[in-house]
């Protein structure tokens, strides 16, 4: 509650004079009775605090204002979260419903925050990779490539093209499996329980592969300022062809069980729709801005790595609603699994990562022999290694959309200032506005297809 | 009118042996639905498990098949919280009028065929009502309540919200649900479960003809949507929607009070089945084993047993497999499915075959007829549809 409890009094017994009046003991004495079980009754209401909702007659929807209410006119607050199965974690969404309908509705975040972006300023920059891998939970090697990026940017290293190479596997691998996972909880958020399970199942084999390469499931730390933690494992191709394959089958298996769907269809087509202009304002990005007929795509209109030479198609629809979310989301896996398959078939010789002993380590066998590599791993690890001053900014477009790395250096170990501008943050601005005048089921496709993570909402 | 008045047992002289019959009955029924809702929980997350590449219950007993046994046992001894803004009388009963309501609709199914035990005659089947839909009706009717107070009386948004939903979407099958009862009783002419299962008494393959899923294919096709809206059935489920309102009218629930509502539901899919069985599928008719003697305990007993529990497993599988698969539908898409085309369907579906019936009696030429009251149920569906108002205009007007 914003109120003191003296103004809460005051509202409760319309006493507008304030305690002036109230010298005669008695009195105040009747009044306390009266007052203490309201007091108590209002301070058990969930308080919006700083948290108000924007006034009604603010409200802008379908190019008016919100029409009046029917019936009494009265509405409820529902609190959606932090703790409810649809909301991807701990999203916590403040609505108000007129019956089933959302009036209005207000993204409140903050509940996995854990000061990751604070972090970051205290770890060397060998360190930093494993802080950001944490961010965004479901694509861990987006953020590892664009801090590489933004510290090789200040480096000023070329890369080695193998490692250029198998970045791009990489992060194309990571896309697959976070958009597997969006199939995979979309479906379940719409009542499609089975989806749930074929989503996680394929998701496990590209995880399965990404173990064999990175030697984790998640929270790599591969993908290091330099170039990458260590080669491609023997068997790496055949791995990584057979997932393709399961994955292609896989995404045949959705395209049959949801997109001509009668139901599936009448739950997403027209839902949650959002315009480009919309999308511009709000800065949204990725799948979410393509879906209004924008081809925004970083890996084509601003080529990192070695994307320019592979070949592959930007998937944009021009509806905007959650039906074409779902689609792109779809059809994109089985452009990074063309991506990957190209990486496969082009995947150069040479080294993996920078041969700077100032910036990556020296190989494990030298450190017996020699004093010289001892110290450089030592001082490597211990202190890291020095950044020119300056600052920076690199993005790359992660499966979310697109995720920056603004890094300050001042010529030390550590980094002055790093933040991370994580896609889904920005993406989530977007729920409000689609939600409104929009039911409660609409609600939680709409959540569900603008796929935030909080761990990169939050940071 | 007395209870089960066709039952052969109840026309003689009631004794000792009549009661204690009776008695053994309700008890065969009651262990008889609790034991076959455990196993469909289990049946249903086994084969749900095996949709989705998944084992599914294998640790309590052999597959697994004790696994809801085990549940039972867990949520009878857990806490039992009940909310402090809670109606407290009406929350403790609420789960109690969806179980007896449950229990009671299934006492009119017909398992099987007429038997001898202890030298009465009498048909397995509890209760042969006179009335015997109407008693379904009514008792589907009645179970609203259970799943409306318990949203009421919990004091908590969500709940509240799912006991609206539940009001609504009940309210509105339950008259497509009985207008495609209609369909079937206006061609049986009796309301009598046993009745209507006798006209569709098996005697060779040409019997499957009388079987009115047949001659009332529309109604049944009816029946078994509205049947599954009926109980909340995915994809139907809107009432405990988990991804949007939690757990909808059972969110406060906890312990064996969430395990009643639990088993109601089941009990309810149980039963519906079993209606569906009993009015389209023949109930327990099928061909018996020709080389047993006829009057045998195999064929009297144990065939129109069999034939009953077969036909009810095929439609609980339909229904495991629903959800499974199917996305839910939204409130406002429930509503139009049910009142913009389940119910004018059934109406034009009573009109039609209520002409064949009378036209067939009176020796009209059904040719000429036929069409005609096509047309004339089309005609009013049109003015119905006409005068309908259009949502978006709705909307247009208000902004």
């Amino acid at each position: 509650m914003s109120l003191t409890e003296e103004e809460l009094k005051m509202q409760i017994t319309g006493d507008s004079s304030g305690t002036d009046s109230g010298d005669d003991v008695d009195e105040d004495v009747a009044e306390q009775a009266v007052i203490a079980p309201e007091l108590k009754r209002l301070s058990r209401q969930t308080g919006e605090g700083s948290q108000e909702l924007r006034p009604l007659q603010e409200i802008v929807i379908a190019g008016g204002p919100w029409p009046e209410l029917e019936g009494d006119g009265q509405t409820m607050i529902i609190n959606m979260g932090p703790q409810h199965p649809s909301t991807h974690g701990v999203l916590r969404m403040m609505m108000e419903l007129d019956g089933e309908t959302v009036v209005r509705a207000k993204p409140v975040i903050g509940y996995l925050h854990t000061g990751m972006e604070k972090t970051g300023e205290e770890l060397t920059y060998v360190q930093g990779a494993t802080n950001v891998t944490r961010m965004d939970y479901v694509s861990p090697l987006s953020n590892e490539l664009v801090f590489a990026t933004a510290v090789e940017q200040l480096l000023d290293v070329e890369l080695p093209e193998r490692a250029i190479w198998m970045r791009m596997m990489l992060v194309e691998l990571n896309r697959i499996s976070s958009h597997l996972l969006f199939q995979a909880t979309n479906g379940m958020d719409m009542g499609a329980v089975n989806m749930m399970l074929y989503g996680w199942r394929e998701r496990e084999e590209v995880l399965r592969v990404l173990e064999i390469i990175t030697g984790l499931r998640m929270n790599h730390n591969f993908i290091r300022p330099g170039g990458l933690a260590a080669d491609l494992p023997d068997g790496w191709q055949e791995a990584v062809l057979g997932v393709c394959e399961q994955v292609e089958a896989g995404i045949a298996d959705y395209d049959k069980l949801l997109t001509e769907n009668p139901i599936w269809q009448s739950r997403t087509v027209g839902v949650g729709v959002i315009t480009t202009e919309q999308c511009m304002a709000l800065s949204i990005t990725g799948p979410v801005l393509r879906s209004t007929g924008f081809p925004w795509d970083l890996r084509k209109t601003q080529p990192y790595l070695a994307y320019d030479q592979v070949d592959f198609d930007v998937i944009y629809t021009d509806n905007g609603d959650c039906y074409d979310r779902y689609r792109i989301r779809l059809f994109e896996v089985l452009e990074s699994v063309k991506i990957v398959r190209q990486c496969v078939a082009k995947m150069p010789g040479g080294d993996y990562r920078v041969q700077d002993k100032k910036i990556t380590p020296p190989p494990r066998a030298r450190i017996d022999e020699s004093m010289e590599a001892l110290i450089h791993h030592f001082k490597l690890f211990t202190e890291g290694f020095r950044v020119p001053p300056g600052e920076t900014y690199a993005r790359v477009e992660s499966p979310r959309g697109e995720i920056g790395c603004y890094l300050v250096s001042d010529g030390t170990g550590k980094p002055v200032r790093m933040h991370v501008r994580g896609p889904s943050f920005y993406n989530l601005q977007a729920i409000s506005p689609m939600m409104e005048g929009r039911m409660v089921a609409d609600a939680v496709a709409i959540i569900s297809t603008c796929d935030p993570i909080m761990g990169e909402v939050d940071r | 009118m007395m209870l089960g008045a066709g039952d052969p047992l109840l026309s003689g002289k009631i004794d000792l042996t009549v009661v204690l019959i009776v008695i053994g009955k309700t008890v065969a029924v009651f262990a008889f639905l609790l034991v076959a809702v455990m196993l469909y929980i289990w049946f249903m997350r086994k084969v749900i498990a095996d949709m989705a590449s998944r084992v599914g219950p294998d640790t309590a007993g052999p597959w697994g098949i004790l696994q809801s046994l085990a549940d039972g046992i867990k949520l009878f001894f857990k806490e039992q919280s009940v909310p402090d803004s809670a109606d407290r009388r009406v929350f403790f009963l609420a789960p109690y009028i969806s179980l007896m309501t449950a229990f009671l609709a299934f006492s009119i199914i017909p398992i099987g065929g007429q038997v001898s035990i202890a030298g009465h005659q009498t048909y397995l089947q509890l209760a042969d009502l006179p009335i015997g839909i109407l008693f379904l009706l009514a008792m589907s009717g009645l179970g609203l309540y259970g799943v409306m107070l318990a949203g009421w009386s919990s004091g908590s948004k969500y709940p509240l919200l799912g006991s609206v939903r539940a009001s609504a979407q009940m309210l509105s099958y339950e008259a497509a649900f009985g207008l495609a009862i209609v369909g079937v009783l206006v061609q049986a002419g009796t309301l009598s479960t046993r009745a209507i299962v006798d006209k569709q008494a098996w005697t060779g393959v040409g019997s499957l003809g009388t079987w009115y899923v047949i001659p009332a294919f529309v109604a049944f096709v009816i029946f078994l949507i509205s049947a599954i809206a009926e109980t909340n059935h995915p994809p139907f489920d809107l009432v405990e929607a988990e991804q949007e309102l939690v757990g909808g009218f059972h969110t406060e629930y906890t312990g064996i009070r969430f395990a009643i509502f639990y088993l109601a539901e089941f009990m309810n899919l149980i039963t519906m089945s079993a209606i569906a069985v009993t009015l389209f599928l023949g109930g327990p008719a099928g061909p018996s084993l020709g080389f047993l003697s006829a009057t045998g305990a195999v064929n009297t007993w144990l065939m129109p047993v069999f034939w009953f529990v077969a036909k009810v497993m095929v439609l609980l599988f339909g229904t495991v497999w629903l959800r499974a698969s199917l996305p839910r539908l939204r409130y406002d898409q429930l509503m139009d499915l049910g009142w913009k085309w389940l119910i004018e369907l059934a109406f034009i579906w009573v009109m039609v075959s209520g002409v064949i019936i009378v036209g067939r009696n009176e020796g009209w030429n059904l040719i000429a007829v036929v069409p005609l009251s096509l047309l004339g149920g089309l005609g009013i569906l049109g003015v119905l549809r006409a005068s309908m108002p259009n949502r978006s205009e709705l909307v247009e007007e208000i902004l």
